[in-house]
């Protein structure tokens, strides 16, 4: 088999690995909850007979482990439980049973699309703006715009993303009404509208990972730029422009795809904090608003989803530097 | 849509203004190589960045002429091109004065000191003196509502535009006053972030140096659990171990203070451990710590005093950055809700409370600029502390070349 | 014979801190068409500056503050991007240093040969690696046809250094700058190279200027040799002239090292208890063995030169040695009592009786402590002496490797100079007062000069103490000068051994012979008088055969 194979099968088992040893770390850690789920859930007000019926609909009667085999096989089948909040309603207003209850995944899946539209806005601006500025400051360092660029940047990731969010708006929306500052976005609303109303968090989330990509696209190229090939390129008088598109791109490709993936799964944290500046109804706000109200299977969830997203993106960005080895790709 | 047509019409301009600027210069100079090997790229970018500056400029002359409606457009920007000026100005006194006192190795220092860095390390020293003296210097108390005072009064103490001079930056929404508070977050969101990065610090740092002078089991069993905990995306951790740690302090909210002292600790200790661990990897290899290892000498000794004495640059810079990443977590988590709880002023839990009032910028930009002081505060100290991380990282590259 | 090159008064500044530093002093340079020049220097001479100069072309953050260097009627500093380009690769070329790194990774070495040709518009691509073939094979290259087609990692760096050189070839330039192309390379490697590159150079009448250290190698490949140091020139001469009769002090220098030898010593009696003495080790990392039976004996007062090229265990068995390394079979014995294997279960006094000194004084030093504290280290440590009596000692140390105490006990490593380093690492040995001291190629990262001294010191203090070196290295030369006994180590395993005298005299083992004979010697001859030894034509065959 080629090694390449070979080690991209390790990496992908790797990944499942850790992904099933986080999904355990996120479970035992909720089981860290004193008491009851029912108790923390009801308050200390809970009729018994409440707390009863809440721990038979939820299953919490059982043993831990069993408890975490059932939570996990529902997760890979999409279902997630059922969400907390909708169980307290349901159990005080004494229509039980498990048919009212909204289920997490029934909860999730719309808001999944949102946040999964808000970043891919962001990476669809963010990524061609970050690297080209990265290359520029690159081949330009020290100048003047080089400096401006370091300095921007530094800026940049020192704000708190709400920091930047309530500049953008005030300046955007508020100051110059060009953009809307509440992302109200529905189901059945068009592609120019959405894109407009989600334009302004796009931008936020931009500027945040563009100083983060640019900075480490710069010092990737600078590396590479270094190096003795690029030197002996240019003392073949090979053109300025051949030497980066046929000599520095083909072996900054790795580094560069690194720098982008990183950087997407650095938006994950990104997109919790301007989904609630913002209104907008994605995953981060839904997991916020459970944080607060403790709804456990709903949290347990949104970290389970975000972790697999974390550890996806690290993957590919594992991968696709293998790939672009030609060491690893030509064996010897 | 004509916005965007303005900006390519602009652009292009430039790269004409570009194509002009280096022929003139070419013609100018009689050909000289500055001129005739500038690619059109680099003469877009002076014409450019002309361009730029002739724009600030105008607005800034814009701001200061116009009548009152229409300058409220141009207050925020007003406000910082001044602070731009000021600060700056404040760190090359800083800097002179830097050079002209103190030891010889302080003076050789700030000569070779970029104004970034001396403006960061003002600031550090300025939000320090805040932090310490937060009592002394706060004219009312944090949580104090000073009775027979509207809430709500916007900053600029200047009556006429609803002011009151006793309360230069305004009151919050229930009559506390923000100087006080800002003050006194100072103490409180600077200080938790201070003491969290310690500790992170401590276990991250430890155990780091420990698994690379050992290696082996340890070490494996270490940096695969290390790898485990930083699968999770440090925030979402966090929110999720706040919730746990909010049901278990139940209503006392000082100890959830201190459990979120304690996870975010925990969390980020994992980042210096993977660092302490990497530096520790390098210095472990070198020949004198082989030599010191033949000498027979102990585990101790190798650690403190021949790994650690090598580690102090990097691990101060990463100590600079962790702080930020630590800093801004627990503002996020206080701007969510779930942070620093009430009634201890905290910059994040201002933002929040305070946030609404962006809205009035069009009309009223004085009473607009209440959160963003609290958002501004804890940009402006990420921003020194970066700028001095910046010039130690970079000064300690420029002498390994 | 016509010019071909003139630089005249050249002065090249470097920047740092924010100030430009002289790199090179106003020194001129003229080449004729045909002709080979040798520009040598010690490290921080400015060669490989000046090379570059030579191209019109300086590294980041150097430039030519003054002066001209004139091609075939061009002023190169004057010149355009544009003018330049269309030199650069087409009528001057470069070889690098590294092979390995200066070919890219991620592109075939045919791709990259081709480039040059046809971005210059000299050759189509199809009749250029045609003719790439013919390359390779005139630079004898094993299967000229296919070696090519490899990625630049999937070749050595002895043929990738040869696939270079073909590649500076490419558009049969008039000028190749030559910057130490063989001193990555090990000696046998670096006589194929050395002569492939000589005939292609002869075969096109090619004018190229040879950048080394090494005056032996300079003096097969130049016509005339140029000195350089500190960026300034010292002489230059024709090559016969310059070896024979060298004017100035300092080229006399240079090779002052091949001089020192030390006076022959009596036998060691038969019976004689060696000091230390290596029966039969097998070791290796993980599951793969890296040494194979290894044995010999080193006495009081002697010094046992182990000699081999990179990977043949010589450094493996000094980690055994120490017990760094547990064997996995054998005996390592002190003074007749068998070693525990490693070092954690050997006692202090047996740990004190063995230092090392290692190769770059750099990384031996802790940056962070001062000279007084990393000798004052071990005085503490292994004869209890503090306070003054630990000063008094240290400044006895430092006075026996003759640098003023008073003036280096406070200084940190990073103040002192290579040499300087290294002799604080003997001082650091010399603490422990051992009785056997391992050095780990201890001159060859120093300039020859430096080296000598560190030499001169060892041997001193070996008379002074009675002490007993096991002194590993590539370089013949220093074995010739200070050993007594010579091993000689390839693939793991003791080739031959025995006293110096005799291994320096026929018969020998078939891979010594091959490593004596590939040592370069000041004689301009010398490269000629053995390719005819060898059979010019399969000299690389020839070499490869004797090896196995």
């Amino acid at each position: 088999m080629n090694p390449v194979f070979k080690i991209i099968l390790q990496r992908l088992a790797l990944g499942l690995l850790t992904l099933f040893i986080v999904s355990v770390v996120i479970f035992t850690a909720v089981n860290m909850l004193p008491g009851d789920f029912a108790e923390a859930i009801l308050g200390q007000g809970a009729t018994p007979e409440a707390v009863a019926a809440i721990r038979r609909d939820l299953g919490l009667d059982q043993d831990p482990v069993t408890r975490y085999f059932q939570w996990l096989a529902g997760a890979v089948q999409g279902d997630l439980g059922n969400s907390f909040a909708q169980a307290n309603f349901a159990s005080f207003v004494g229509t039980e049973g498990s048919a009212n209850m909204a289920s997490v995944a029934n909860q999730i899946g719309p808001r999944f699309w949102n946040t999964m539209f808000l970043a891919g806005v962001t990476a669809l601006i963010a990524v061609p703006f970050a690297v080209i500025l990265g290359i520029l400051a690159a081949l330009y360092r020290n100048s003047a715009f080089d400096k401006f660029a370091n300095m921007f940047t530094l800026t940049s990731i020192s704000s708190p993303e709400f920091f930047l969010a309530y500049i953008l708006i005030l300046f955007l929306a508020v100051l110059n009404p060009m953009l809307p500052s509440l992302s109200n976005i529905y189901a059945d609303m068009g592609l120019g509208e959405r894109l407009e109303k989600t334009l302004l968090p796009a931008l936020t989330l931009t500027l945040v990972v563009t100083a983060h990509m640019m900075r480490m696209t710069r010092a990737a190229i600078i590396n590479l730029l270094a190096s003795p090939y690029i030197e002996m390129a240019r003392l073949k008088g090979i053109s300025p422009l051949r030497v980066i598109v046929k000599h520095a791109l083909p072996n900054a490709l790795a580094p560069i795809i690194n720098v982008i993936a990183l950087n997407l799964a650095y938006l994950i944290t990104g997109v919790v904090v301007v989904e609630v500046v913002f209104v907008y109804p994605g995953i981060g706000q839904l997991f916020v608003d459970s944080v607060k109200i403790r709804d456990i299977p709903v949290v347990q969830a949104c970290c389970l989803i975000f972790a697999g997203a974390y550890i996806l993106l690290n993957l590919t960005a594992d991968i696709m530097s293998i790939l672009s080895n030609p060491r690893l790709r030509h064996p010897k | 849509m004509s916005l965007w047509m303005q900006i390519v019409v602009v652009l292009l301009l430039c790269l004409a203004g570009g194509w002009a600027f280096r022929f003139a210069g070419i013609k100018a100079t009689d050909g000289k190589p500055f001129y005739r090997d500038m690619p059109l790229s680099v003469a877009f970018g002076y014409v450019l960045g002309a361009v730029l500056l002739v724009w600030i400029v105008w607005s800034y002359y814009l701001s200061r002429t116009l009548p009152a409606p229409e300058v409220n457009k141009y207050f925020f920007f007003r406000i910082a091109i001044e602070g731009f000026i000021i600060f700056a100005l404040f760190a090359w006194l800083f800097r002179l004065l830097g050079r002209s006192v103190g030891t010889s190795t302080t003076k050789k220092l700030f000569r070779q000191m970029p104004l970034t860095a001396s403006f960061g390390i003002l600031m550090i020293l300025i939000y320090a003196f805040l932090a310490i003296f937060a009592g002394l210097l706060a004219p009312y108390g944090q949580e104090q509502i000073v009775p027979g005072v509207a809430a709500n009064i916007p900053p600029g103490g200047n009556p006429a535009m609803g002011g009151n001079r006793d309360f230069p930056l305004g009151t919050d929404q229930i009559g506390r006053d923000i100087l006080s508070r800002l003050i006194y977050g100072a103490q409180n969101t600077v200080g938790i972030a201070f003491a969290t990065t310690c500790l992170a610090f401590f276990i991250g740092g430890s155990l780091g140096f420990l698994a690379a002078t050992l290696g082996g089991w340890l070490d494996q069993v270490l940096s695969r659990g290390v790898d485990v905990l930083m699968a999770i995306p440090s925030l979402i951790f966090a929110l999720l171990l706040m919730t746990i740690a909010s049901a278990w302090a139940g209503s006392e909210k000082g100890l959830l203070t201190f459990y979120m002292v304690i996870i975010i600790a925990v969390i980020d200790s994992t980042r210096v451990f993977r660092l302490a661990r990497a530096v520790g990897a390098n210095i472990v290899v070198m020949d004198y710590i082989e030599a010191a290892k033949l000498r027979g000498e102990g585990l101790g000794y190798l650690i403190f005093k021949e790994i650690l004495p090598n580690a102090t640059a990097p691990l101060l810079a990463e100590f600079g950055l962790r702080f930020c990443f630590v800093f801004l977590t627990i503002a996020s988590l206080s701007f969510l809700g779930v942070g620093i709880q009430p009634p201890l002023a905290d910059w994040g839990t201002m933002v929040r409370d305070l946030a609404q009032f962006i809205n009035f910028a069009a009309f009223a930009p004085q009473v607009a600029s209440a959160p963003l002081l609290a958002a501004g505060a804890i940009a402006l100290l990420t921003v020194a502390v970066n700028f001095v991380v910046d010039w130690m990282l970079h000064r300690s590259s420029g002498l390994k070349e | 014979m016509s010019r071909l090159l003139t630089m005249t008064d050249i002065w090249i500044e470097g920047r740092s801190d924010e100030v430009w530093n002289p790199i090179i002093n106003g020194v001129d340079l003229h080449l004729n068409k045909g002709e080979v020049l040798g520009l040598i220097g010690e490290s921080g001479a400015g060669k490989s500056t000046m090379g570059l100069a030579a191209m019109g072309f300086c590294r980041d953050g150097v430039r030519i503050a003054k002066g001209s260097v004139n091609f075939d009627g061009i002023d190169l500093v004057k010149a355009s991007a544009e003018v330049k380009r269309g030199l650069l690769g087409k009528r001057i070329a470069y070889v690098a240093q590294s092979a390995a790194a200066s070919f890219n990774p991620a592109h075939k070495i045919i791709e990259q040969h081709t480039e040059g040709p046809t971005q210059h518009g000299v050759m189509g691509k199809s009749e250029s690696e045609r003719d790439a073939m013919e390359l390779y094979a005139k630079l004898r290259l094993p299967h000229p046809e296919e070696i090519g087609f490899r990625y630049p990692h999937q070749v050595s760096g002895g043929q990738l250094q040869r696939a270079m050189t073909a590649m500076a070839m490419s558009c049969r330039p008039d000028l190749i700058i030559f910057d130490e192309p063989t001193t990555a390379l090990d000696v046998t490697t670096q006589i194929e190279v050395l002569a492939s590159i000589r005939d292609i150079v002869d075969q096109f009448g090619t004018a190229a200027i040879y950048i080394t250290h090494d005056l032996a190698v300079v003096a097969q490949m130049a016509d005339r040799i140029k000195v350089l140091l500190r960026g300034d020139e010292v002489e230059t001469q024709d090559t016969r002239a310059m070896l024979s009769h060298p004017k100035e002090d300092y080229t006399k220098s240079l090779w002052a090292v091949r001089e020192f030898k030390r006076p022959q010593k009596p036998p060691v009696h038969d019976r004689a208890t060696p000091v230390v003495s290596v029966q039969g080790i097998t070791a290796g990392y993980g599951k793969i063995d890296v040494l194979y039976d290894v044995s010999f004996d080193i006495h009081e007062g002697r010094t046992v030169a182990v000699v081999g090229e990179s990977g043949s265990g010589k450094s493996t068995t000094a980690r055994c040695i120490t017990g760094l390394l547990p064997p996995r079979k054998g005996v390592i014995e002190f003074d007749g009592v068998a070693l525990p294997l490693d070092y954690r279960k050997r006692s202090k006094d047996q740990l004190r009786q063995v230092q090392m000194i290692y190769q770059m004084a750099d990384t031996a030093l802790n940056p962070r402590k001062t000279i007084g504290e990393i000798i004052g280290r071990p005085v503490e440590f292994y004869m209890g002496l503090k306070g003054r009596d630990k000063r008094r000692r240290v400044e006895e140390l430092l006075d026996q490797i003759e640098l003023p105490a008073d003036r280096y006990i406070d200084r940190l490593p990073s103040e002192l100079s290579g040499g300087q380093k290294q002799r604080i690492g003997i001082a650091r040995a010399l603490a422990a007062e051992p009785r056997f001291i391992i050095c780990d190629e201890v001159t060859s990262a120093l300039d020859q000069l430096v080296a000598e001294g560190i030499l001169r010191l060892l041997a001193k203090l070996q008379d002074e103490l009675k002490l007993s070196y096991m002194f590993i290295t590539h370089d013949l030369a220093t074995v010739r000068s200070i050993a007594d006994e010579v091993v000689v180590m390839k693939d793991g395993e003791v080739v031959e051994q025995g006293p110096k005298v005799e291994m320096f005299q026929p018969p020998h083992h078939p891979y010594t012979d091959l490593l004596l004979s590939s040592v370069p010697e000041m004689d301009p001859d010398w490269l000629n008088t053995l390719l005819k030894e060898r059979g010019v034509d399969n000299i690389g065959d020839a070499a490869v055969q004797k090896m196995d």
